[in-house]
């Protein structure tokens, strides 16, 4: 028996890559192991090549392996596609006939998987044929592909349930009788992790459960995953989801909203997110709450639209003209970014500044199983709100101490709402005074980012001062709490929030540490730098990934070995 | 109400003799007939002269970004359906800079009034060509004269299916005032195009200019008529003002299901429960 296993599931788009690889999912978790998950896709809606691999263990796994163990290829481009990503000792399940291949290599195996879809009722059932095939080889019981098949294919009607569940059958009958390899088997445990998601939809429920109740935004992936969640709830938590005719007016959309009163926001990629910037300074200079998630693509323009990149690290902290405070989140895991989504709101509206939320393709579309044992955490707090009794002469933007002057909620508070994108008196009409300019630069900048800085999510640190110490945000964690507990003498930090910056904390855990190294899925390292002009401290190097993939966990431990 | 009781303390900086100040009476008078206090009304602007008009109306208002009026108004009214929603906005910041946001929100339909000041020039900015100015009209960027054919904002709203569009003039109070009125009893987009004469920087299209050529629409024109609105939204050389075209039809808040729900804006947020969400991702 192995104590984790890696598979792919292969084809061109259109076969079910997606389907297979959720049913795959969903028979691992339900079946008492645990899930992790990536997509990797094309730009495109038909043919060329996608892949879904699955890693499942009898422990959390929080990254994706560089091989797979079994991979099945739905079409003979898959095959050579995919023939030097097994690893050694696996196989690659291939229908030979089908795809006209004569020779097998070592470690590829025959399968007929248009026959036995045939039988099932038809070619597209042979994504639940490889699932049969790969409960057999990997489970050796039928229970978990037999529930996921039913899910996956409820909404579809039970004929599709059941068409889908005799083609799985089929798969497994033939891998027991006929494939007779034992060593794939994977242990199973009962776990407390019921929960299948993907970061850009435990962002979504974030996001609702926070009270959004406006979400203005353009299609782009990879950020549209979690409009379609938020649209998919929008009925049911009384949300309105607008599709804005570009990124501009979903932005000032999201302004206005929140202006009026209602938790709004928008989400968007790299290149939406250039065209909203103008939108993010307009928020800052009239103090009013806004939240925008950015799940980045490589760039730069269109980049590589389906794929990962960490490369607008500095992008989402400089972005906008004119100089003022926000927040920037950076979560690492799907439960940390329904907590940033929480976390987001509160702070934009208590602080009334912009909260960003950067998250990336590989995070938001790469599946776990999760606990989420706090969905109550970080309650709302829609900050200070001039109320319905005060008196009609309260200045909207007073200056105080903290920077923040009670919000006025148009039709709702006592004294009228007022916002004006010119430089403006406490008043909220424009001035073109000196000695007011430099107050309210102090109000929107100085002051509240001091605030903003004494909330600042603390990083996650293992192993502080270790001989090794790797500095990451984002979608790192997982990788790199993986390549740590891998590697003795390593440590890592890991920013779930990388602005204002946590300096003092950063200093505190590389205290004593040997090299320091970032790890970014960028080409310049973006963090190193952020981290030296916070801290002072230089990090001796950073692993960098640019290519458009993610990390895998193999891939970085092989980097801290070469680095020795 | 009277006109009086939504005067702004905020002091004008338009130039003395600008058709704004026509506007802002013709506002105030339909203010004060509709009767609803200041806190109920919010007026949206973007950047321009025209823009300013919210400093001058006491009244709720977000003035935001050149061109980007409409979206920060109609999600505002989205957020809250109780609000009075009107935007003052220039020809440049409503067909230039925010021209995809005028085409989509004609489509959106969310009810509000949209009172675009159109002086044919960009005035705040000392007299460039507008997406209205006149073709042959020079300018300092364009010394030849411009080239561009000007942009027809009654008819692009009508053949985008704007259920009310009226054209007013800046020196016809009463008759604007009216139309504003009438503007904001229409549900759903309202385009108010007002003919506003820019004494600085417009020398064409003066009081003089206008006062030979504007008419009223009479009785006679059928409201409901839209190749009727078309015919005298391609009038050239008289130019007609009054309601072109008025016609009720279903708006974002009955289609979107807003009007439904209570305003986003009184949603308890204490309460939302995200378990039954989350139960679908087990
Ligand atoms: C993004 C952006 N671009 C340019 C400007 C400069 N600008 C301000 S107002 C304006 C033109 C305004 O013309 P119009 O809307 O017709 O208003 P008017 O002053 O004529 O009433 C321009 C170009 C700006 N403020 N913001
Ligand atoms: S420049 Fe023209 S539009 Fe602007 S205030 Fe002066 S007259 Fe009015
Ligand atoms: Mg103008």
């Amino acid at each position: 028996m192995k104590d984790e296993i890696s598979v792919r599931i292969t084809g061109e788009a259109g076969q079910g890559v997606i389907s297979a690889g959720m049913m795959l999912c969903r028979m691992y978790k339900e079946s008492g192991r645990h899930v992790f998950a990536i997509q990797d896709y094309m730009s495109r809606i038909r043919g060329g090549n996608n892949f879904f691999q699955v890693r499942a263990a009898g422990r959390p796994v929080a990254a994706p392996r560089r091989q797979a163990d079994i991979i099945v290829a739905l079409d003979k481009e898959a095959v050579e596609a995919n023939r030097g990503a097994l690893a050694p000792g696996g196989i690659l399940l291939l229908d030979a006939g089908k795809f006209g291949i004569t020779q097998l290599e070592a470690g590829w195996v025959h399968v007929p998987l248009y026959a036995l879809a045939q039988e099932a009722g038809g070619e597209l059932y042979a994504n639940s044929v490889a699932l049969g095939l790969l409960a057999a080889l990997t489970c050796g019981a039928f229970e978990g592909a037999a529930k996921a098949a039913a899910r996956e294919f409820a909404a579809k009607g039970a004929d599709a349930a059941a068409k889908n569940e005799v083609a799985a059958r089929k798969g497994y009958d033939y891998a027991a009788g006929k494939i007779k390899r034992g060593d794939f088997l994977l242990p199973s445990a009962p776990h407390e992790r019921p929960y299948l998601l993907a970061g850009n939809e435990a962002l979504a429920l974030g996001v609702i459960s926070a009270g959004c109740k406006f979400y203005s935004a353009y299609p782009m992936s990879p950020s549209t995953g979690v409009m379609n969640t938020v649209a998919d709830y929008a009925a049911k938590y009384g949300i309105i989801v607008e599709q804005a005719e570009d990124e501009i007016a979903a932005v000032n959309m999201a302004v206005g909203a929140a202006f009026a009163g209602a938790r709004a926001m928008t989400g968007t990629s790299g290149g939406g997110f250039a065209l909203m910037c103008e939108g993010l300074s307009l928020a800052a200079i009239t103090e009013t709450p806004l939240v925008i998630a950015i799940v980045m693509r490589p760039g730069p323009a269109t980049g590589f639209p389906t794929r990962t990149a960490q490369e607008d690290l500095e992008f989402a902290l400089h972005a906008g003209h004119g100089e003022f405070a926000r927040a920037v989140y950076t979560p690492g895991s799907p439960e940390e970014c329904f907590l940033a989504a929480k976390r987001a709101f509160n702070t934009a509206e208590r602080f009334q500044v912009p909260a960003l939320i950067l998250s990336d393709q590989y995070l938001a579309e790469s599946f776990t199983n999760v606990a989420f044992p706090d969905t109550t955490g970080e309650p709302p707090d829609r900050g200070r709100i001039i109320s319905s009794e005060a008196a009609p002469e309260t200045r909207r933007y007073e200056y105080s101490d903290d920077g923040v002057s009670p919000r006025a909620i148009p039709g709702r508070s006592g004294a009228l709402a007022v916002a004006d994108s010119d430089e403006h008196g406490p008043e909220g009409h424009i001035t073109e005074l000196a000695e007011v300019r430099i107050k309210m630069t102090e109000k929107r900048l100085r002051l509240k980012l001091a605030g903003l800085a004494r909330e600042t999510l603390p990083p996650t640190v293992v192993n502080p001062g270790a001989k090794t110490m790797l500095c990451g945000f984002g979608s790192t964690l997982g990788v790199m709490r993986e390549a740590c507990a891998a590697a003795a003498g390593t440590g890592f930090i890991h920013y779930p929030q990388v602005w204002p910056f946590p300096a003092d904390a950063t200093l505190a855990a590389l205290k004593g540490a040997g090299r320091v190294l970032t790890v970014e899925n960028n080409a310049t390292g973006q963090l190193a730098r952020l981290i030296r002009r916070e801290t002072g401290a230089q990090a001796a190097g950073s692993i960098l990934k640019y290519d458009g993939r993610p990390f895998t966990a193999d891939e970085l431990s092989a980097a801290l070995e070469g680095g020795k | 109400m009277e006109p009086k009781d939504f005067n702004s303390s905020d002091p004008v900086a338009w130039c003395p003799g600008c058709g704004n100040f026509g506007i802002q009476s013709a506002l105030k008078t339909a203010l004060a007939r509709l009767g609803k206090p200041p806190r109920e009304l919010l007026l949206v602007s973007g950047i321009g002269q025209a823009a300013k008009m919210p400093h001058y109306i006491k009244a709720n208002f977000f003035n935001g970004l050149h061109g980007r009026a409409l979206p920060a108004a109609a999600a505002a009214k989205i957020a809250n359906r109780e609000l009075t929603v009107i935007v003052t906005t220039g020809d440049g910041d409503c067909y230039g800079e925010g021209g995809n946001h005028f085409l989509h929100n004609i489509r959106r339909n969310v009810d509000m009034t949209v009172i675009v000041h159109d002086n044919q020039v960009y005035g705040l900015t000392k007299g460039q060509a507008s997406p209205t100015t006149e073709r042959g009209i020079k300018t300092k960027i364009q010394p030849g004269g411009v080239i561009l054919a000007p942009f027809p904002p009654l008819e692009t709203a009508l053949a985008l299916g704007c259920g009310f569009v009226a054209r007013g003039y800046a020196a016809e109070r009463e008759h604007l005032a009216e139309l504003i009125l009438a503007g904001i009893a229409h549900k759903g987009f309202s385009l108010i195009d007002v003919f506003q004469p820019c004494v600085s920087f417009n020398k064409l299209n003066t009081y003089d200019w206008f006062s030979t050529r504007v008419y009223k629409v009479g009785p006679e024109h059928d409201v409901a008529d839209k190749s009727a609105a078309l015919a005298l939204a391609a009038q050239r050389e008289r130019l007609p003002l009054g309601v072109l075209y008025s016609k009720p039809g279903p708006a974002y808040g009955e289609l979107s299901g807003l009007d439904a729900l209570p305003p986003l804006v009184n949603a308890d947020l204490a309460n939302v429960d995200i378990a039954p969400a989350l139960a679908d991702f087990r």
